[in-house]
């Protein structure tokens, strides 16, 4: 993934490992230890860096859980749009990510569960129940190839000769 | 090596031709087929990047073979590559070269600088080099019924070439003078002052020059006031007409087994070039040329985001050695770092060897690249940030065990 963007490269080195100490993060971006520290609580208080997570492989950490992605129906409201109702919708625990999208439905929703059974009583008497929502459609993860850029059991190795001149 | 004859006629091992006999076995193929051996080891050895060569060039090349584009082109090189060639070298070494003549696209810098020695050495004739080196170098001078003489390059002087010692290495016999900067393996850039006064030398002695550009994109410390920028021999007074450019895509593109490279030179190089190229391999691959335009026309944010990255594992690797306490200078460029390992009292081959067998991790011995690399072992950094800490923390166990 090309990163010539406009986000800070500490950011994205933080995105790749986040265990990076900050003697490391200065060798690799080119600052200083003490100002990282101080950038990296910068940001934090701020809410650039919402949290540090290890990105998990779900079934070799032996997980049963479910996830499905709910395409939702809003309806928006006036002087707010969709946002009050994402809102009350992103509180709930068992919803792990939430996005307004464009096209053919308003919003994301991904959801957790111990099976399906939890998920669809989740979608039935939590979410479908708010106010404001019309429609859900919900599709089940079924497997990861891929999260947060860490590809899933597929062949990372170094297939590099181990010496060549 | 000669086996006994049974009888029938002498064995193949004698028929070999003697220049070939006497090129002398790869100082980097022993150790290579002893880390082969051994499971496990984090390499510091390789010599490539560790990036695949990026997705747009690859999908490029796809797309042609799904076109069908699988037919010989021209022995030059596709004219819309030589065209590129030409913008990019006029554009980043500040050169200009004519893409129908003075321009030829070779299966690697490897094969150009082969042709360029078969196209201008005579038996007997000189080439004056830079040791540590790569590898290739003198053995390619040899093939071409030449001389290689090597000009040993000092550690008290960051490895640069110095004017006076290419001097003191010129005969009758001298017809070329080859220089490589950034350099395999130690990382050194060459000074503008020094790389003028050899420019000079050059033209009073009325020699050639041959500049192996493979590592120029691949450049560090760029915003630092005191570090001078890339500057090409040939854009030197006197020396375009006397100098064989060499470059290719191998390093900045991370297209090593793609084997692309080009030379540009006067006319009449690269004709002679030209018509042994014809004849060996008539032209390089025709999707790695694509690959190759593709490079050129996109590729450039691609190259500066691997550079970066270079950089910064450069950064690290020279903060650990330096904690680790084996002294190393700061490489302006390539992805090599040249640890001065003498305070160790062991020899290269033996603090490579050892520090293999008694931590599994690989580094090359410094005198793979010539005798004055003695004393030193090339480390590649071009490797993953947790490997690189991995394979330094076993570097700091082995010295702190040997010193």
């Amino acid at each position: 993934m090309s990163s010539h963007d406009e986000i800070d490269p500490l950011l994205r080195l933080l995105q790749k490992d986040a265990r990076q100490n900050a003697t490391t993060l200065a060798a690799l971006s080119g600052g200083d230890a003490a100002g990282i520290e101080t950038q990296l609580r910068v940001w934090e208080e701020d809410g650039t860096i919402l949290g540090y997570h290890a990105v998990i492989d779900t079934d070799k950490a032996g997980s049963r859980n479910v996830r499905a992605h709910i395409e939702v129906d809003l309806t928006p409201e006036r002087g707010g749009g969709f946002d009050r109702l994402a809102a009350r919708i992103a509180r709930f625990d068992e919803v792990a990510e939430c996005f307004l999208m464009s096209g053919s439905y308003d919003l994301l929703v991904v959801v957790e569960g111990a099976d399906l059974r939890q998920v669809a009583s989740f979608v039935a008497e939590k979410l479908s129940t708010i106010d404001g929502v019309q429609a859900t459609s919900t599709s089940f993860q079924l497997k990861g190839y891929k999260q947060n850029g860490f590809l899933t059991d597929l062949e990372t190795e170094d297939e590099r000769l181990a010496v060549t001149p | 090596m000669h086996e006994a004859s049974n009888g029938t006629g002498k064995s193949p091992s004698d028929r070999i031709s003697k220049l070939v006999e006497d090129i002398p076995r790869s100082g980097i193929r022993d150790f290579f087929e002893l880390v082969q051996s051994k499971g496990d080891v984090i390499s510091l050895g390789v010599g490539e990047p560790d990036f695949a060569t990026p997705w747009h060039i690859r999908e490029a090349m796809i797309f042609s073979l799904e076109k069908g584009q699988t037919s010989y082109t021209s022995n030059l090189g596709m004219p819309q590559l030589r065209d590129l060639i030409s913008d990019y070298v006029d554009d980043f070494f500040d050169v200009r070269y004519d893409p129908n003549s003075e321009v030829i696209v070779t299966v690697g810098v490897s094969e150009a600088l082969d042709l360029v020695f078969r196209a201008l050495l005579d038996p007997g004739d000189e080439v004056i080099y830079h040791e540590p080196c790569y590898v290739s170098y003198s053995p390619s001078v040899v093939m071409a019924h030449g001389k290689a003489v090597a000009v040993a390059t000092r550690p008290e002087d960051d490895f640069s070439l110095r004017a006076s010692d290419v001097e003191a290495a010129i005969t009758d016999r001298t017809k070329v003078v080859m220089i490589n900067f950034p350099t395999n393996p130690t990382g050194a850039t060459q000074p503008r002052e020094e790389l003028e006064k050899i420019a000079r030398l050059i033209v009073e002695r009325d020699l050639l020059c041959i500049t192996d550009e493979i590592y120029s994109e691949l450049r560090y410390d760029k915003n630092d006031p005191e570090v001078e920028d890339h500057l090409c021999i040939a854009t030197l007074p006197g020396m375009r007409e006397r100098t064989i450019l060499l470059h290719g895509f191998s390093k900045a593109y991370a297209m090593t087994g793609l084997r692309l490279g080009y030379a540009c030179a006067p006319a009449p190089i690269v004709e002679a070039m030209m018509k042994i190229h014809q004849y060996s391999m008539l032209c390089a691959p025709i999707t790695s040329q694509v690959a190759a335009i593709e490079a050129l026309e996109n590729g450039a944010p691609m190259v500066e985001e691997m550079r970066r990255s270079y950089e910064g594992r450069r950064n690290l690797f020279l903060s650990r050695i330096e904690e680790i306490g084996l002294p190393c200078f700061r490489p302006g460029g390539a992805f090599y770092a040249f640890p001065d390992i003498r305070k160790t009292g062991l020899t290269s081959s033996e603090f490579a060897f050892g520090l293999l067998e008694a931590e599994n991790v690989a580094v090359v011995p410094g005198t793979a690249f010539g005798e004055c690399g003695e004393g030193f072992v090339r480390c590649c950094y071009a490797t993953a940030e947790n490997k690189l800490r991995q394979a330094l923390d076993g570097i700091e166990r082995f010295v702190a065990r040997a010193i």
